[in-house]
């Protein structure tokens, strides 16, 4: 820590305490003319922002000296997270004891427990799902949530109008959210990626606005309440045992779709994926239909937000199209960022470390969108690749060595 | 016909506000391709920091004008600075890497300047005081227009004015076109390529923040989620001029006041930001490069 980087860091706070002075410090009320100045918060942004300065220069150091290795070509092909997931040794007692730990989570811990792991693990399936659209085929959707209020509103419309049962929903929820998937993918996939962001945040916008005002068709703001909770052959369930069914049925869904997510990453189709993302006029030279693998990504990622729209619109047994705005979709996207793009672990990882958290430190929970903005930023600056990054397939040759 | 010119002016009003936003996205898009999803947060903390500054002058019983001029100074200042500084963190860094971490690192950074100002200020609406005054000689035309729709579209076009003059005479202007066109060949002639991003930003990031004083102070209140509709339809509007063209954002932006307002006058007003996002998607369909933009063939 020389004198220069303290001058540095010194400047560098200095500049950001003028900078959040009058939003930090003043608060005025334009109704009673009176005027709060909050001075503390200025101290307090300014030795904060002179230690996360010193963090700051410190990862940055980190990040140049390991892309210098990388270019002398001394970087390890897998990083230090990556080995301990391929290492026998730990992976299988880890597995074992999660296991354990999944089956007798609903039984030791209570509804309320139970209801936020739910949660958490919609949002491991609809991360997982988003993950084929951004991860895999580098597809930036905003408008994700969209097609999981499609997929709540095909389950609590059509149980109230026909009276479908859960079972027969999940497909057709699937089906209809993929359809939805088609039909926006298909004039706007010819797009460039960052048009498709912004276009496809208009969707989102269009769904939910759609939804709150059109009341003949989806009872406008005030939502659908009654929906009825998955059955199982007609059993009727306590609320404590359908909530553990739903959890069953949540982690079977979840496990079902890491076993889809990884049998596509090695399909034909998977690959095709990866290789739009890295270069689209490469892939296309290489004969890869560059319309229909981007819209068959979009599709399967539809697919799976509308299947767990249903389950969420069956846990909740109430929905309105408020729990349907853009800010889902950032969240959803945050866990698939911060777990690392690509790799299914990681989005799992992503999605209980985001939601979980801020479920259990209640103290932050106000500060919750603050620091998935800032979980945005700091992992594409530092760490792009997430906090478990995807294991890119290489071929070494070992051949001869003179 | 009343109605009719009722329309057609607030239509203009609502344009010139958009082009001001759009100045900013069509410049910065046109020297680092990347959408600044945190634009619309500048000018949210432009009108931010005009009430702020505003309020404590009048607790302190300065003269309106004072306070109007004292306001929008400090207002674009702040601006500038927190346009200069998200540059330096959030995007500076991604330079070199995909386009999509760079998109996602401003999605970021605008939920945090969103969230930053929820925070630190307040959720509510605030009413914010009208810095425009009635200017004696508007009065006459008081059965056309309210004064600030006067004051914005005139503010408005001597920005546009003063920004053409900027772009296509100074050295300064220059670099900017000669990093917009090719940075590598711009960096090999001697421009310091980071210099010219840093006052791209700087330069948008100002006329941001006088479109949010000059709304604020028409519409009458604020609160910390303007920023991100007005920073859509403002995109939709440099998109819809065809990205990377100033006059084109200018045109894009009319385009779209002038639409929405007749739409919501004539038709419906439920469905007015879907109007505007249909909008979008038929533009992107049928003439992505926009109306004034050219069609940029990719290059290996």
């Amino acid at each position: 820590m020389s004198f220069e980087q303290i001058k540095k860091s010194l400047l560098v706070s200095l500049w950001f305490m003028v900078l959040t002075f009058p939003i930090m410090v003043i608060r005025v009320n334009t109704i009673y003319h009176t005027v709060e100045w909050r001075w503390h918060r200025m101290f307090g942004v300014g030795i904060s922002v002179f230690v996360l300065s010193f963090l700051w220069r410190y990862l940055m150091g980190r990040k140049e000296a390991g892309l210098k290795r990388k270019d002398r070509g001394e970087a390890d092909i897998l990083s230090r997270s990556q080995k301990l997931l391929h290492e026998p040794r730990f992976t299988r007692p880890a597995v074992i004891m999660a296991g354990a730990f999944i089956i007798a989570f609903p039984f030791i811990f209570s509804i309320y427990q139970t209801n936020i792991m739910i949660t958490a693990l919609i949002y491991v399936v609809t991360g997982l799902g988003l993950n084929i659209v951004v991860g895999l085929a580098g597809l930036l959707d905003l408008g994700y949530v969209a097609f999981y209020a499609v997929g709540a509103y095909s389950y609590a419309l059509l149980n109230y109008h026909f009276g479908v049962g859960f079972w027969i929903a999940l497909p057709i929820g699937g089906g209809i959210g993929m359809l939805f998937g088609i039909l926006l993918g298909f004039p706007v996939l010819r797009l460039r990626g960052d048009y498709l962001a912004i276009v496809t945040l208009g969707f989102g916008e269009i769904i939910r606005l759609v939804l709150e005002n059109w009341n003949a068709f989806s009872f406008g703001p005030s939502g659908i309440a009654n929906i009825p909770r998955p059955g199982l052959f007609g059993v009727d369930f306590s609320l404590r045992e359908a909530t553990i069914y739903i959890y069953f049925l949540m982690i079977a869904l979840a496990l079902f779709t890491v076993f889809v997510v990884r049998r596509l990453q090695n399909s034909r189709i998977g690959r095709a994926w990866i290789a739009l993302r890295e270069d689209e006029t490469a892939c296309q030279a290489m004969g890869i239909d560059k319309t229909k693998t981007k819209l068959s990504a979009f599709a399967m990622g539809a697919t799976w937000a509308g299947m767990a729209g249903v389950v969420f619109a069956a846990k909740t047994t109430f929905i309105n199209p408020a729990s349907f705005t853009i800010w889902e979709s950032i969240i959803i996207l945050c866990v698939v960022v911060l777990g690392g793009m690509g790799s299914a672990i990681g989005v799992i990882i992503g999605a209980l470390v985001l939601i979980l958290l801020p479920e259990y430190l209640r103290a932050f929970s106000e500060y919750r969108m603050l620091l998935f903005g800032a979980i945005l930023v700091i992992m594409m600056v530092f760490r792009p690749g997430g906090v478990v990054s995807e294991v890119r397939q290489t071929y070494q040759f070992k051949g001869k060595g003179d | 016909m009343g109605y009719f010119l009722d329309l057609f002016l607030s239509g203009l009003t609502r344009g010139s506000i958009y082009a001001l936003i759009a100045l900013g996205y069509t410049m910065v898009y046109g020297i680092i391709q990347l959408i600044n999803f945190a634009h619309g947060e500048i000018y949210m903390i432009g009108a931010f920091t005009a009430l702020i500054v505003a309020g404590v002058l009048t607790i302190y019983g300065w003269n309106q004008m004072a306070i109007i001029f004292i306001a929008s100074i400090v207002a674009l200042l702040y601006s500038m600075g927190y346009g200069y500084t998200i540059e330096k963190i959030a995007y500076k860094p991604l330079r070199h890497a995909p386009r999509l971490s760079a998109l996602i690192s401003a999605i970021g950074m605008s939920l945090f300047l969103q969230n930053y100002v929820l925070l630190a200020q307040t959720s509510d609406f605030m009413l914010f005081p009208s810095l425009i005054p009635d200017f004696k000689f508007l009065t006459s035309f008081s059965h056309i227009a309210r004064p600030s729709e006067f004051v914005i579209i005139i503010s408005t076009a001597i920005v546009m004015v003063l920004l053409t003059f900027f772009i296509k005479f100074t050295k300064t202007g220059k670099a900017m076109r000669a990093t917009a066109q090719d940075r590598q060949m711009a960096m090999l002639v001697g421009i310091d390529v980071n210099r010219v991003i840093s006052i791209t930003f700087i330069i948008g990031s100002a006329t941001a923040a006088l479109g949010g004083v000059l709304i604020a102070s028409h519409i009458g209140q604020i609160n910390f989620y303007m920023g991100f509709i007005a920073g859509i339809k403002a995109f939709v509007a440099a998109v819809l001029g065809g990205i990377g063209s100033m006059p084109g954002a200018v045109l894009g932006s009319l385009v779209l006041g002038w639409t929405e307002s007749f739409f919501t006058g004539y038709v419906s007003s439920d469905y007015e930001d879907v109007f505007a996002f249909i909008f979008l998607v038929l533009i992107l369909i049928f003439r992505p490069s926009g109306i004034l933009g050219r069609s940029d063939t990719q290059k290996v």
